[in-house]
């Protein structure tokens, strides 16, 4: 690996999710393939959710760090749709920092029916209840804890079953 | 296939064309009818989780105006905003007001047919999708993949508010069947694909017409099984084919309304 790739795949742990900014896209696992060639980075990057007024500012931020690193002079940034991004590419350090953020990260566990789980981000209560699946954001759901009485928001489950 | 050459070697430009236009002029005009909700649904939870679905819902659109795009049909925004309402392909059941009165004036707005206008047509959605996802064109094939993760939310929300009201007696039932019957009018214009169905099934973009729409009936009759319901179900096209560019004034006003902000400066970034 040459080392401004290195640089390269370094510098988009600094592009950060604009609504969660703990998180980072390499955290969400939305990199999905990074190329230098001839002093031009291209990178291949999966949405989240299609309708999500972030990928924009996604877009501008990767292109913007980019282009600080030394021997890059253009980028190319593209989403690509396949592989489809599902919840599970989220990072154990990604699962981490959401929860810091308080964010319950995606539960990894989906029934066979559809019904999912998931603890209390603040005190780790199992106590919870499920208020609205949708929530502020398309990827988010709003639940609350009984135990520490917090209402708290979780990543939902996406998966291609 | 995997490019506009392939497609075209093949002779099936036309066909997907047709298809794509279909499948975003419909996302597109439902989503927009969605989001005249916001703020006037029965409760603050739903008015975070329709508006949600109405933002998916524009996000899809946008996926396949891209594919249209990436087709030489033209910039994908243009297409959204610049076309008049008699070159769009969506079904008329999906361009019909929310109900009487103007969003700002009075709504009067029936959240009965908002339901089953909804879920009939997010069911329907599901059907296509998954037929799509082994589309002979394979960038519509992912893109129906995609679509997929996020549309069984949508179709679960939608089955819960249906079977919730019109499994109640009184009024919530009396409306909820009176909404039935009206969306059926006009429900096969959301079923049928046009003109062009057969070179589309041809061509093995989707499957056919009459096999996607025998499993919707499928799906439908099982939920009113289940909710003890008896409904005559015959998906009828009363009020004409917007496949094949009939519309009625309610599609005029809409576009009007939305392309508002694209027409007084089409060159600009949002």
């Amino acid at each position: 690996m040459t080392l401004v790739l290195q640089s390269v795949e370094k510098s988009l742990e600094n592009v950060k999710d604009p609504e969660i900014d703990s998180v980072s896209i390499i955290d969400l696992g939305m990199v999905e393939h990074v190329e230098v060639a001839d002093h031009n980075a291209y990178v291949a990057l999966l949405p989240t959710f299609m309708g999500c007024p972030a990928l924009e500012i996604i877009e501008k931020n990767v292109r913007e760090e980019l282009l600080k690193v030394e021997g890059i002079q253009t980028v190319q940034v593209k989403f690509i749709y396949s592989p489809p991004w599902t919840s599970d590419r989220i990072t154990e350090q990604g699962r981490e920092r959401l929860k810091e953020f308080g964010i319950a990260p995606p539960p990894t566990q989906v029934e066979t029916t559809g019904e999912w789980h998931v603890d209390c981000p603040y005190c780790g209560s199992t106590y919870t209840t499920m208020d609205n699946i949708f929530g502020p954001t398309a990827c988010r759901s709003i639940l609350y804890c009984k135990s520490c009485k917090n209402p708290f928001e979780a990543m939902k489950p996406v998966s291609t079953m | 296939m995997k490019t506009l050459e392939d497609v075209k070697a093949n002779g099936h430009e036309e066909a997907l064309r047709e298809l794509l236009f279909q499948l975003a002029d419909d996302d597109f005009i439902v989503a927009y009818r969605g989001s005249e909700w916001l703020g006037l649904a029965p409760h603050i939870e739903e008015d975070v989780a329709f508006s949600s679905i109405s933002q998916d819902t524009m996000g899809h659109a946008t996926m396949y105006y891209q594919l249209l795009e990436d087709l030489d049909a033209g910039i994908a925004n243009d297409l959204a905003h610049g076309r008049m309402p008699e070159e769009r392909r969506n079904a008329i059941l999906l361009e019909e007001v929310n109900g009487p009165g103007h969003y700002l004036e009075e709504p009067r707005y029936d959240w009965a047919f908002a339901v089953v206008r909804h879920y009939f047509y997010t069911q329907a959605k599901k059907i296509r999708t998954d037929s799509l996802q082994q589309s002979s064109y394979e960038p519509l094939s992912h893109v129906a993949i995609k679509v997929n993760t996020e549309l069984y939310y949508h179709l679960m929300h939608w089955k819960t508010w249906f079977k919730q009201l019109i499994t109640i007696p009184g009024e919530a039932q009396e409306r909820m069947l009176e909404a039935v019957s009206k969306v059926l009018e006009d429900m096969d214009g959301v079923l049928t694909l046009g003109p062009q169905a057969e070179q589309m099934a041809q061509a093995g973009l989707i499957e056919g017409e009459a096999l996607l729409r025998k499993r919707w009936m499928n799906e439908i009759e099982s939920m009113m099984d289940s909710c003890n319901i008896q409904v005559n179900l015959e998906p009828q096209m009363k009020r004409g084919d917007g496949r094949a560019l009939t519309h009625t004034e309610d599609l005029n006003t809409a576009i009007e309304t939305l392309s508002a902000v694209y027409r007084q400066d089409p060159a600009a970034i949002w």
